[in-house]
């Protein structure tokens, strides 16, 4: 195996085990910042309760999120130095300034919301976790800015071959930013939203503390059904944009070989084959692509054929098309747990609505629990068809993930380092579904018991402390 | 007037300064759990000592590591490509601790806190250690070709002056972190680390004239910067000496303020023996990394400069009022587990 096999499978394990984490902070740090406000608005004991129990979930997921954020700030200059260098320019500020703007603002204050319950003021500690959804937004924001550049790079000059920039508002104005920003974290509120109101019908169903968990269900449902709506809608709006600057990638997450013809029908489902370069058969809607890719019900696009043809001119000899197969079915993938989430969602809230949520919902309730993954595996497969299919390239049009390895590091390095970090996370994992777990089965009255910590004002040490 | 390169690589050596003194003193606490604390409520107090802060201190080294991405890509993409296995024990170091802390009061179990224990010792010990070694070895030179490529084998980047720049930070930063302990805590453990902090100030300091003798001989950093760098060795000298005289009288605020200005001066030092190359080449001189052939474009740095310059005085802000928050001494009668 040789150093860029090896440090993409590294980069694809890294980047998607981080992903599992990353939406489900942002997603559940939001609710928290509602429920805790519900508190301090309300002032009822049992919202606080609330952003406690579901903040010991949400510590145990941040804590896995940030500790695999840092391998990805380091793995761009350990096995991609020669991209590094090439875009370091461009690419390396929004990093930078993610940093400096985000990370230091959710670390903060985390710190101070963990340990701030009886040293801050009601309102100066809700303040605390607001800035922290600020902060994991802000993050959200800078780190797509800098992915966005790699998907439709603008704002720049090639120079003394390196990309250098020429305009940072054009990074930050990227059209592309503005529907991958939106669709992302829109995805990982329903994400937030779907783990409560997946834990919520669990308990329900073992009839545990049921006013807690209605309540908490009730306001993850509404977000969830909100959020999966409309990132949807963003999911449209990206696709729509990818027609004009990746036409490739749409093509390919289409299974389209050849041209279209106009009106378009969109492939539901089909048998690809890269060799032959066609689809042994196919299931096709008839004028839903020319819709989706125009909002109207004619007009061609454009096949990988074709687009493969017309690169060649541009950017010389080559093949510069994405594995189809993967970009087809990550994209079938996504849409559907999207349009699953949304139907499940919005049940869900006609049964919140009609205070029909703690009677006779087995069913509904089993399949909630069950429903936690589909969030997930929608952000996983949009983010696997998002990248592999901008390949050849790492920066579309500019450089290929050929050129972008580093070239001082061994195949052997890499492959060490693989097995480490695949070790680490396999095992991080497992016991973050372990304590997920034991916190959900202890519920939210466990609490009390920790809280309180009983010493004896007439034992010595309690004669210590008090004195 | 100072260019926007040079600007740069003083906010990089700030970044790396502002780590060290603050990471610095969560590395000492977080190996004091391992030397220092006799039970397990002995162990949380030094944790919760740091809980709140060790996350936000993490972030210097992560924005360092972004500065020197976005400011010296070169630079960058050389050291993190040329240091890979350091880097990845590095890595695992610092991802053990990070979820130690937040998973370890979580079971009820001996051999969950042991193990969780042994990871925040681990971690606390080997990221000094190793970015001891690496700054080392920026000083003594990497064989870095024409390519700014660095090829180095294991004795490239360990050798007996590496492990001595290694060791040396490891101790100054377990010094200063049994100093933050006498700040944060009370009773037994902080006369302990205020006893221990003291006793170890003697092998610290054959370990920095040590160390300073090797760089006057096996560096070149003298040759560019002797000046300076006398100055700086002098003023580490009289922190160094007024650390343990403030010791001994009990002004723990004043010695955690000289330990830290040990650490500031030596990583200051580092960088000005540097400046203006960023990496040296020990194949040819002319190979070397520097804030010039290293660095962004004028524009890259003007707008980064801009961000950097409005956005610090806030990050600033809001990490001293939270050491202010938190200001009282833990003790083991009060809430522990979060």
């Amino acid at each position: 195996m040789d150093t860029l096999l090896l440090a993409r499978i590294q980069y694809a394990a890294t980047t998607i085990f981080h992903f599992f984490f990353v939406p489900l902070s942002i997603g559940l740090v939001f609710l928290i910042a509602i429920m805790e406000t519900m508190y301090v608005v309300k002032g009822k004991e049992q919202y606080k309760k609330m952003a406690k129990f579901w903040g010991k979930l949400f510590l145990i997921n941040f804590a896995v999120g940030v500790v695999t954020g840092i391998l990805q700030e380091f793995q761009f200059g350990m096995n991609w130095s020669d991209y590094s260098r090439f875009v370091g320019d461009v690419f390396g500020a929004p990093l930078a300034i993610e940093a400096l703007l985000a990370f230091f603002l959710e670390s903060t204050f985390i710190g101070l919301w963990i340990f701030g319950w009886d040293r801050l003021s009601k309102k100066v500690h809700l303040l605390c976790i607001w800035l922290v959804v600020v902060g994991t937004t802000l993050s959200a924001l800078w780190i797509l800015a800098a992915n966005s550049f790699m998907q439709h790079p603008v704002g720049f000059t090639v120079n003394n071959g390196r990309a250098e920039m020429n305009d940072f508002f054009a990074l930050l104005s990227n059209g592309q930013l503005w529907v991958e920003f939106p669709h992302t974290v829109l995805g990982a509120l329903a994400t937030g939203g779907f783990l409560v109101c997946g834990v919520s019908a669990y308990k329900l169903l073992k009839k545990q503390d049921i006013q807690f968990f209605k309540k908490s269900f009730q306001i993850a449902v509404v977000i969830a059904l909100i959020a999966s709506f409309l990132t949807a809608i963003f999911g449209h709006s990206q696709a729509q944009y990818l027609i004009g600057t990746q036409p490739m990638k749409m093509a390919a997450s289409e299974g389209q070989w050849g041209k279209s013809g106009d009106p378009a029908g969109w492939t539901v489902i089909a048998s690809i084959d890269p060799d032959t370069k066609q689809n042994k058969y196919e299931l096709k809607i008839p004028y839903l692509l020319s819709f989706l890719a125009y909002s109207k019900f004619s007009g061609e696009v454009k096949g990988i054929n074709e687009l493969n043809d017309e690169y060649i001119k541009t950017y010389g000899p080559g093949d510069y098309i994405p594995p189809v197969r993967t970009t087809f079915w990550s994209f079938r993938i996504m849409v559907a747990a999207g349009c699953l989430m949304i139907v499940l969602a919005a049940y869900g809230t006609y049964l919140a609505a009609r205070k029909k949520l703690e009677r006779n919902n087995k069913w509904f309730n089993r399949f909630m629990l069950w429903a936690i993954a589909l969030p997930v595996i929608a952000n996983t497969s949009g983010w696997i068809m998002t990248e592999m299919g901008r390949q050849p390239w790492t920066v579309f049009g500019l450089m290929t993930t050929a050129d972008s390895v580093s070239p001082s590091v061994t195949a052997g390095q890499v492959l060490f380092s693989l097995i480490a970090f695949c070790t680490a996370y396999t095992v991080l994992g497992a016991i973050l579904v372990y304590l997920f777990v034991r916190t959900i089965k202890k519920g939210p009255n466990a609490l009390d018991k920790t809280d309180n910590k009983s010493s004896d004002p007439f034992g010595k040490e309690g004669y210590h402390a008090v004195s | 007037m100072l260019s926007l390169n040079e600007l740069w690589f003083i906010l990089v050596a700030v970044l790396f300064i502002g780590f060290f003194f603050l990471e610095g003193f969560d590395f000492g606490v977080g190996m004091s759990t391992g030397i220092l604390a006799k039970n397990d409520s002995q162990r949380r107090v030094l944790i919760n000592s740091i809980g709140p802060f060790w996350d936000g201190n993490e972030v210097w080294l992560l924005t360092a590591g972004g500065a020197i991405f976005a400011a010296f890509p070169n630079w960058y993409a050389t050291m993190f490509s040329g240091y890979y296995t350091p880097l990845v024990v590095l890595l695992l170091a610092l991802i053990a601790r990070g979820v130690a802390f937040e998973f370890r009061g979580k079971v009820e179990h001996g051999g969950w806190k042991k193990t969780w224990d042994i990871c925040i010792f681990l971690g606390s010990l080997l990221p000094p250690f190793l970015l001891g070694v690496v700054f080392a070895g920026f000083m003594k030179g990497l064989p870095i070709d024409g390519q700014m490529e660095m090829k180095a084998g294991l004795f490239d980047m360990v050798n007996l002056y590496t492990l001595l720049g290694g060791i040396t930070v490891t101790l100054v930063c377990l010094i200063h972190g049994l100093v933050f302990t006498t700040l944060r805590t009370e009773g037994e453990l902080r006369e302990r680390a205020r006893k221990l902090a003291k006793t170890l100030l003697y092998p610290l300091a054959v370990l920095l004239v040590v160390f300073a003798v090797m760089t006057y001989y096996q560096t070149n950093v003298f040759e560019a910067h002797g000046a300076v760098l006398s100055v700086l060795a002098v003023l580490g000298l009289v922190a160094f000496l007024l650390s343990g005289y403030f010791m001994t009288k009990g002004k723990d605020g004043w010695a955690f303020g000289m330990t830290g200005a040990v650490i500031a001066l030596a990583i200051g030092a580092v960088f000005v023996g540097l400046f203006p190359n960023v990496m040296i080449s020990s194949i040819d001189q002319a190979f070397n990394l520097t804030i010039d052939n290293a660095a962004s474009g004028h524009y890259s740095l003007k707008v980064m400069s801009i961000v950097a310059i409005s956005l610090l005085p806030f990050v600033l802000g809001y990490q001293i009022w939270s050491y202010f928050v938190f200001h009282k001494r833990v003790h083991e009668k009060q809430h522990l587990e979060y």
